[in-house]
This record gives C-alpha cells, structure tokens and sequence, in this order.
C-alpha cells in the first residue's frame, strides 16, 4: 500500500517527525518498506535507501507559472519560445515540449530557474544536473518548463506537466506538490490497512492524535425504481447494493486526484473511474461503475434485475480486458436476466463498462465471501486492486460510508445527480463482543497493563470498551475488522503492538526445565559425520529433489516416487530414494575444476510406503571418493598413486570402529551398479548395511564422471546406527611385555584372507592379542594357483610374561590348524 | 722435568684443538697409556722416597688440572660441531608444507550445530520431524483451514498424491512434538529443511533450512521470547548485539512478532547489507496460538507457549557477507573449503 503523506494528513494530524512515524508504523506491523520522497529533502533522522535519484525542488527555483505567449524559435522548427509569469516579471525560455504549440496562453505550467537541480531528461540511468543558462540556437535560455520525468515524478516525458486551472501562480512546486511517500506491507491480517483511512486510524491510534474521517452527504432518496438487487446466497454475498448517479459528464478527473492516484500506484482513466478508485483508496472498499443504460437496454428498457450468484455451468464473460472467460459455478458473478455482467470482487465485464458516451452511472458497493473471490482471482490470474482487497475481506458495513463517498464525488466533479440506492444485506453480522480479563495480558505479555492503557489502546483503535466487573473488559469490536476471530489472544496483539513491543522487558524463562531426553538418532548421526570428516571427507549436501532418470541406474526401474505435481522444473521433480546418486552429482560438477575429492553426504531418501499416505524417511550415507592418494608435493619423486578399493575399505572399517558396532562381513557384492569383481557388501549379523567399491565403469557416462575410477558407497544409516552398542568394554592396558612372530603361510587363491585370518584367530585363542595381515605375495616362487600371505602375530598375556615357549606352541596349533581346514603349507 | 712447563704446554696445546679427532690424539700425547702425565707419574719411582709424596701430589694436580680441562674443551668442540650442523641443517623455512587431506562439515551443519549448541545451553532440545507431510499438519492445525489468505505467504510444492505435501516450514513438528509430550512442558528446537515453490534465484532457494524454537508451559509469556531471542542473538552474533520486535502476522502464532538485529555490518547507521534501514530480520516468532495449543492437546486456558522459527542459510549469509544463496547446495568445493 503506498500512502502519499500528503493525502494521509487530511484525514490525521501528524503530530509526530516522520522519521518516527515511520518507526512507529514498522514496530506496529505496518512495515514501512520503502519511502520515497518527491521533491522534497529527506526529513531529519530517516534513512532512505532509494536507488534513483531524486531532485529537491527548490523553493525558490521551482516554482508554478503561467504560460503567457508560445512563439516558433527564429532558427529551429521543432523548438518554441515560452513566456511564462511566476509571479515576478515575465520570463521567456527555449523549450521543445510537443504539448504546447504556437498561440498557447493560460496554462499553469512548472518554470525551473537557473540554479536548480533536477533529473537530466535524456540521461539512462537518470542523474541530477543543475540548470544552467545556455544558448540555444542563438537564444540565451536560462529557465525551463518541466516534464514529469525531470521533476522526478514519474517517467513521463512526452511533454511538460500541465498543472490545473487553479493551480496558484508563484506558489514554490514543493509547497504545491512535495509529497513524501510510504510503501507499507499490509500483512494479511491487516486488510483494513489497504485503505489511507484504515493507516490514518493506526497513525492515531499509534501517535495519540485523531482520525478525521472525510465527509459524506447522504441524499434525499427518489422513488424511482431504477434497479432491483437480489442475492442468491448471503454466505458468498452478505451485502450488495447499487447507487443510480444520472446526467454524469464523463471527462478527466482533477488534478490533485490523478496526481494522489498516481503516487498510490493507480493510473487515472477519467472522472467516473477515478472515483472509484479514489474511494477504494480511501476506504478500502472496492466500487464498480455499471453503466446504467446499457444494463436498461440488456433489461428491454426495464429497470435491470441485478442477481448475484455462483455462475451457471457454460456460461460466458467479456471482461474490462477483453478476455473472454469461461464460468463454473465455482466463480460468484453479478448477473442480470441476460447474464453475467461482471465477475464478483475481480472484474467488470466488456458489454456494461463505462465510456465516454456513458450518462448516467450505477455505482455496485459490496461484500464478498474472500475465499470465493480469491479463487475466481486465482483461476483466471486477475489480480487487481479491487480483488487484492476482497481476497482479504472487506467489511459488509463499509458498503454504506464507500457508496455515500463516491455519490458525492460524482456530484461534486462530474457533474451528477444523485438519484437512490436499492440494497440487499440479508444478514448484517451481529455485533462481536469480547471478554477480556486483564489478568490475560498479564499471562501472555508478561507485564501488567493498567487498564487506564487498555482503555487507550482499545478506544483509539474504535473498539467500544466497558469494564463489567473489576479487571474485566467487554470490548465491542468496531465494524471494520474481521480479523478479531479469536478473540482475547487478537486483543492482546493489538494492545502489545500499540502499546510497544519496544517497552517490553526481556526475561529469560522461570519455568521449571521439561524433562531432558537424549537424542541418540542425532547423537549418533553426528558422530558419523565427524568420524568421517576426521577421515579426511568433505561433507556436502543437495537437494532431496531430483529425477528419476538420474538416479534410476541406482535404484532401479519400476519403483515409486514422491512426485511433485507442480515442480518449478523437471530437473527437480521427484523425492529422491539414492544420496549416492546426488554425491556423484556433486563429484561429476566438482570434477570440473579438481582432479579429485573425497565427499559424503547424510541425508534423507523418500520412500513411498503401499497403502500410507505418507512415505518412510529413512536416513542413508553416501561416499564417493577418487583422484590421487595423496596431493602432489614438491619433494614428491613419483606421481602419488591412485585411490583404490582399499582406501575406500579402510574408511569404512574406520567408521564400523569407531562406531563400535559388531564385526562386519566382506562379501563381494552383487548390486548392479557396482564393479562386479571389486565391490563388497558390509553386513553386520544378518543384516546388509550397504556396499561400496569401484562404480561400475558403464555408469561413468551417465553421471558425467568421464574415464576415472570412481570409488562409491552406500549405507542404510539407520541399520547400521541400530548396530551401534550403548557402551563398549574398554580394555587394560597390558601390563607384560608382547612376543611379536611373523607367519606366512601358502594356500589356493579362493580362500579369502578374511577366513584366514579367523582360523588364525580362533586357533590363537586368548593369548592371541593381535593378527596383522602385512603382506600377499603372488610370483614365480609359488605354485600356479597358489599365494602367500604373512601375518604379524602377536601374543601377550594379562597376567603373566608369555614364554617363548608357550608363544611357540600357540603358533604351532595355529599352523596345524591351517594346514588341516584350509590347506595352506607354512612358508620357509 | 718441569711439571709447571708440561701443564702449561698441554693446556695451551689443548686450546688449539679444534675438533674430537684433535682432541683424541692430545689426550694420546698426554694422558694416555704412553702420554706424558702417565709417564711423568710413573717416573716417581726412580725418585728418592722422601721426594715421592711431594712429586705423586703434584703430577696427580696436573693430571687432574688437565682432565678438567680436556673436559671442559670437549664440551666446547661438541657445542661447535652442535652450532655448526645445525647452520648446515637449516631449511627454506618458506617452503610449503605437506598438505593434509583434511576433512570439513558443510557450512550448514556447522552453522546447525552452533546454532543448537546455543539452544541446548537454553535448555531447548533436538526434535526433528518428517519432510513430507499431509495438508492437515502443515496448515490446517497450524490454524490455515484450506482457502486460507495466509496460505498465500507460503508457496506451497504438492505431490501427487492429494493433500500430501513438502513441509513449506518446520512449524508441523509443533503439532507432532505437542501430541507427543502433551501434557508435560515442552522446551524444544525443530531444525530440518523445508520446501517452497519459488524460483531459484540468489534470493530465494526451493530447498532450505529452518530451525524453530517451541516452549510451552504454564508460565510462558512474551517477555520471555524476546529475553531468548536476545540470548540467542548475543551468542551467535556478538555480545553487543541488540534486537527490536515488531509486530508481524504468522496464523500460528498470536500476538506474532518479527525480530530485527541491528546491523552487523553498520551498526545501525544504514548501509547495503540493511538496506539502509539499520536492522536486519533475524527471525518471525510469538506467542502460540490457542488454535494451536487445542490442536496440540493443550487446554490455552492453562497453557501458554512460544515459537520462533529463523532460516540458518540467511544467518549464514549475514555472518559471512554473502549474496548467492544457491550456493548452499551447489556444493561447490571453492565454496565448502573457505568454511
């Protein structure tokens, strides 16, 4: 809503600096966005931030004239001299205004003299300049007359302002016209603010001083019977009447209502329209002009039955743009016996609208359901002034004061003749009271407020107040708001926000601390994150929307999605069930610019579940890591390896560890998208955890990772966190020393190391401390089929110094041991 | 033989050596099993007896005269040879280090993280709720029955299956949160990420994340919100730090407030980062609406509470001074290795 201060002082004095106006309005919910100042200097203490510049007219340069001769410049065709009187002597000046013309005399135009600064017309982007006498075409000029554009007014600069008749000669433009401009954001709850008389009630209310309301006639009524108004449901339409206004001379409006029409952001039509506009910003209450007799002639030269009803299945509208719409009864119109003749709150239609030829005027002031207008305005993307304000919801009772208004505009500047109104309002809404015991605001605010205060607040804002009983108020609700539905927690707010939100104290919380629960699915997420990062992994996040052709390699074909019905694009359309999936797409962007990464994400997958609403939200890990092993260094003598699927093992082993979860399985894994031969499934006991290795090559392509090996992995976090025990034994430190004995022993190539490894362990038994596998040798030396592998074996006991000897005859069943189940020879 | 003579010469010969090996054959020359102290004390006993004592005392005295000083030139070429390796040692101190593969958390976890540890010091615990939710939870109990104007401030990404949809904030999990502890009192913060149907502009981002903040008891009022919020701000943004409520409109809460900072950048003078206006918007909060206390399970006669929700990515943005919101989780590692 932008409020020109200028316009809102007529209906409040502002006994306030506008800086802290302006403070108070932001600090009341009134937002004050943006402020722009027209020809005027910045008053004290307000910070504006405006992007254009903008001229300050000065007092004494800027000032209103009277043009007095428009003569042809002796040398240039397209330029004129001007002679204008500001109130001193006359004045002439070279200009090339294409709206004056030779023998023009008596317009009220805007002289700037020598000195002043104002927007140059022909800079892009606009910039000040200060007026200078110049020659022009041999003609010392040293005054101008103003465009729009060069006061800064708007961008108009087709020709100079042509100011009203009356406009007085001499007066300083700033005097005249200055204006300092709000632009406030109206909440939704708020919509009594979308009017200048709605933010004067809050100026009062806010500054202590009073709303003058404009005055209104009411008119001597005639019995002509002009129109009949009928409502078909009241819950759609509680109120609709219709004003005749005959013997209009349509024409333009007067300037000081296009000038306050054009700062609120509305462009002026002509009188009729005008004033219409004008009312609704004023009062908030949308008006539409019909013209009369075009709806007498749809009537066959009857008086119109206007009916408001939902529209019948087929029927059509022209409306003010030109569209033609197709109606629903989902859409309420104002109809007659012919048909639709305007869509309710949102638009008029072609066949009835008010032209230049229009006489005699029917003035619709209504109420409407807002729910039903915001969806008429939705469906067909109209989005005006009229439907903003009904889309919020108006009062049914400002029908009566926006009606009597516009009547008397319409007498008193086009020229009419106020015949009647005919209404129907079948159900005024019944009066809203509300208890309040001044204890409640105590309980929300906080802080007592005397009730001396409450009265205050309350009475400025129109609510009747009485007090029923000691501490208790009964507050009639003033028929302007529709917004105090819940009652006292709604009086509160309003008491707090005028009252002030900057006197309230801040405390911290006196209540008794709720019972503290341990997070452990956080607790534990955490902790995989910091494992990780302490692995030396970059975490990243994406978005959980995706498609399903980019993950599908992953999760494969035929499964379900959360879809999205309407997504802002197709790359983000669907609820992703693959994190590794958006790792790999961060890897391949990454790829760009880096010759390796190590990343992980934790994040959510979307599942949808058969027969639920709503899908399962499990939480899944993904890594994906490939380039060098190491970055290069300057004493480097070889380039560093590549990562393998040995690096990628040990990061998971040293997160399974440091997690303290149960020993895990290697198996080789069997997922699709995995390198068959160089891939593993993790699981713990019977349940599969997840499975990393080497990206299957032939998915390279698809996710943009060119010809490197890429090493992935994914997790089902919540499997693996439910392996996580609550606390893990810790163990002494040895206090006897350690016999250290190397094996190595040869056996097939299909026994894996890890079956090794637990026969060495079980045949160790308790003595055996540690089993370290530190070499696989494969070469001329062994049999075809055959390899060698060497553990570091350590043996310690807790309670004693081992003996060589016992250590020998562990490792001696150890060998026996592998000899018997796996074959394998010790090696010399 | 003069013994005065000797010490003197081997003292002198001892001060011109100038390394171990120097050292080592003077040691030879004199104290060894041929050197001349060892000699000169084997002579005593060509000597008459009464002259021995006399004579034994006074080689002892050179000898023991030389070892201290053979020791104490020892210690002197060992610091020599210390000095000078460790000259020849030097390096180009301004050579690079080796470079460590160093891990980080996402800038949103850190700033998540800082920002519960905040709250957990207030007694206010994790409670996280699901993304995709139903119409009901997301609006409806949060007092937004369908047709709602209030809608409008949430653009709103719907799924295909009717009335389910991306959570637009994380205000549903006060509903779950409350049906889950009602009627204890609840002290909790809601981190998660939340939807919104925009365009993806450096503005405005179709993904992001929020972190709400719900008490409710029996004796919870406004004061206390704006003395939390206070808190919360000093920590996280300087000690100094002052905040300004204005009143607001969330169909949640009521009364509902915005909550201002003064700048970080200015101070409150105006400048880019504020837009000129002084104050930066931090966060939306207020008091629960009784609406939604019934809908919770609370009777509003008996219970009060609080909410506050604020989006870590623009708290990010004002800590850091940056304008491109699409970073977040463009995942850009020139961007996630500055953090």
């Amino acid at each position: 809503m932008k409020v020109p201060l200028r316009w809102l002082r007529e209906y409040v004095e502002i006994n306030v600096p506008v800086a802290k106006l302006i403070e108070r309005l932001t600090l009341a919910g009134l937002e004050v966005a943006g402020v722009r100042l027209v020809g005027v200097p910045a008053p004290e203490g307000l910070l504006v931030r405006d992007d254009s510049p903008r001229p300050v007219w000065d007092r004494d340069k800027v000032l209103i004239a009277e043009v007095l001769e428009v003569k042809k410049h002796p040398d240039a065709d397209r330029l004129l001299l001007v002679t204008v009187n500001y109130g001193k002597q006359p004045h002439q000046m070279v200009t090339g205004a294409t709206n004056l013309k030779v023998g023009d005399k008596g317009q009220k135009v805007v002289v700037a003299l020598s000195g002043s600064v104002l927007l140059d017309g022909y800079a892009d982007p606009p910039v000040l300049k200060q007026l200078k006498p110049t020659r022009i075409r041999g003609i010392l000029s040293d005054a101008m007359v103003c465009s729009a554009r060069e006061l800064g007014i708007s961008d108009e600069h087709e020709g100079i302002i042509i100011l009203e008749d009356d406009a007085p000669v001499g007066m300083p433009l700033a005097d005249f016209m200055g204006d300092i401009l709000l632009d406030i954001d109206v909440l939704p709850n708020m919509a009594r603010c979308l009017s200048l008389i709605g933010v004067s009630r809050e100026v009062a209310a806010l500054t202590d001083s009073t709303l003058k309301a404009p005055p209104y006639r009411s008119f001597a009524l005639s019995a002509e019977p002009f129109a009949e108004v009928a409502i078909e449901d009241a819950r759609l339409c509680p109120r609709y009447s219709a004003t005749l206004i005959r013997s209009v001379t349509v024409g333009a409006s007067p300037g000081w209502m296009q000038r306050r029409l054009m700062l609120a952001g509305m462009r002026p039509i002509n009188n009729v329209v005008d004033i219409t506009n004008y009312v609704m910003l004023e009062w908030g209450q949308p008006l539409h002009a019909f013209d009369h007799d075009l709806l007498v002639q749809r009537a066959r030269r009857a008086p119109p039955a206007i009916l408001v009803r939902p529209a019948r299945i087929g029927e059509r509208l022209v409306t003010l743009d030109g569209q033609t719409r197709a109606l629903t009864p989902e859409h309420l119109v104002i109809a007659d016996g012919q048909g639709p003749i305007a869509l309710a709150g949102v638009m008029g239609g072609a066949d009835t609208e008010v032209t230049s030829a229009t006489r005699n005027v029917l003035l619709e002031a209504a109420a409407f359901d807002f729910v039903s207008i915001r969806r008429t305005a939705r469906t067909f993307d109209l989005h005006s002034e009229a439907s903003l304000r009904f889309s919020r919801g108006v009062h049914p009772e400002l029908v009566s004061p926006a009606a009597l208004r516009a009547a008397d505009l319409f007498a008193q500047l086009a020229g009419g003749k106020v015949i009647g109104t005919v209404e129907s309002y079948p159900a005024p809404p019944p009066p809203q009271v509300v208890t309040l015991p001044l204890s409640e605001v105590r309980r929300s605010l906080g802080i007592d407020l005397p009730a001396d205060e409450v009265n205050r607040i309350l009475r400025a804002l129109e609510f009747t107040v009485t007090e029923t009983q000691p501490g208790v108020l009964q507050v009639v609700v003033p028929p302007h708001r529709l917004d105090i539905q819940h009652g006292v927690a709604d009086l509160v707010e309003e008491l707090a926000r005028v009252h002030g939100y900057d006197r309230l104290p801040a405390t911290l919380l006196r209540e008794q601390l709720p019972r503290q629960r341990t997070n452990r699915p956080l607790v534990l997420e955490e902790r995989v994150r910091d494992i990780l990062v302490t692995c030396g992994l970059q975490e990243v996040m994406n978005y959980a929307l995706t498609t399903v052709e980019r993950e599908a390699p992953l999760v494969g074909p035929n499964v379900e999605y959360v879809r999205l019905a309407n997504p802002v694009t197709v790359e983000r359309s669907v609820m992703r069930r693959s994190v590794l999936a958006s790792v790999l797409e961060s890897a391949a962007s990454n790829l760009r610019h880096v010759n390796g990464l190590r990343l992980f994400e934790i994040g959510f997958v979307y599942l949808p579940r058969p027969g639920q609403k709503l899908p399962d939200e499990p939480r899944r890990l993904a890594l994906v890591m490939t380039g060098p092993r190491y970055a290069e260094f300057w004493d480097s003598t070889a380039k560093p390896a590549m990562l393998d699927f040995f690096d990628l093992k040990g990061i998971v082993e040293a997160l399974l560890a440091e997690l303290h979860v149960p020993a895990a399985e290697y198996r080789l894994a069997k997922a699709s998208w995995l390198h068959p031969g160089r891939s593993a499934e993790v699981r713990i006991g019977d349940d599969l955890i997840g499975c990393f290795g080497h990206l299957h090559p032939g998915l390279n392509e698809h996710f943009g990772l060119g010809r490197r090996e890429v090493l992935v992995a994914e997790f089902d976090l919540e499997l693996l966190l439910a392996k996580v025990p609550e606390r893990h034994a810790i163990e002494p430190i040895p206090e006897f020393p350690p016999i250290r004995q190397d094996i190595a022993v040869v056996l097939d190539e299909s026994v894996p190391a890890a079956q090794v490894e637990a026969e060495i362990r079980a045949g160790g038994g308790e003595l055996l401390r540690h089993v370290r596998l530190f070499d696989v040798y494969r070469g001329p030396n062994l049999p075809e089929g055959k390899k060698s592998l060497a553990f570091a074996l350590t043996f310690q006991a807790l309670d004693r110094t081992l003996t060589d000897k016992e250590a020998a005859k562990v490792q001696q069943k150890i060998v026996g041991r592998l000899e018997r189940l796996l074959g394998a020879k010790l090696r010399a | 033989m003069d013994l005065n003579e000797l010490q003197q010469r081997a003292l002198k010969e001892l001060e011109a050596c100038a390394d171990e090996l120097a050292l080592h054959a003077w040691n030879g020359r004199y104290l060894g099993k041929t050197g001349e102290v060892t000699l000169a004390l084997k002579r005593i006993g060509e000597l008459p007896a009464a002259d021995r004592p006399a004579y034994g005392q006074k080689v002892n005295q050179v000898k023991q005269t030389l070892l201290a000083a053979a020791e104490q030139q020892e210690r002197k070429i060992r610091e020599a040879e210390l000095a000078r390796s460790l000259t020849a040692e030097a390096l180009d101190v301004t050579l690079p280090g080796r470079p460590v593969q160093r891990g980080r958390l996402h800038v949103a976890t850190q700033i998540m993280r800082r920002i519960i540890a905040i709250f957990a010091d207030l007694g206010f615990q994790v409670y996280r709720s699901r993304e995709v939710e139903d119409d009901l939870t997301n609006f409806e109990l949060l007092n937004m029955p369908p047709h709602h104007p209030a809608r409008d401030m949430w653009d709103t990404f719907h799924t295909t299956t009717p009335g389910v949809l991306l959570r637009t904030h994380t205000s549903p999990g006060q509903i779950h949160v409350m049906r889950e502890l009602c009627p204890e009192p609840i002290r909790v913060i809601l981190p998660g990420m939340c939807y919104r149907y925009e365009q993806i502009t450096t503005r405005s981002e179709i993904m992001f994340q929020q972190v709400e903040g719900l008490a409710i008891g029996t004796d919870i009022t406004m004061t206390d919100l704006k003395g939390t919020i206070q808190a919360f701000a000093q920590r996280l943004f300087g000690e100094n730090r002052t905040v300004r409520i204005r009143s607001s409109y969330f169909p949640f809460t009521e009364p509902s407030i915005e909550v201002d900072m003064d700048c970080i950048v200015c101070g409150g003078q105006g400048c880019s980062l504020c837009k000129g206006t002084g104050w930066l918007e931090i966060m939306g909060a207020g008091m629960v609406h009784p609406v939604v206390l019934r809908n919770g399970g609370y009777d509003p006669a008996r219970f009060s509470g609080f909410a506050f929700g604020m989006g870590p990515q623009r708290i990010t943005m004002l800590l850091y001074g940056l304008k491109d919101i699409r970073q977040f989780w463009a995942n850009d590692l020139r961007f996630l290795e500055q953090f």
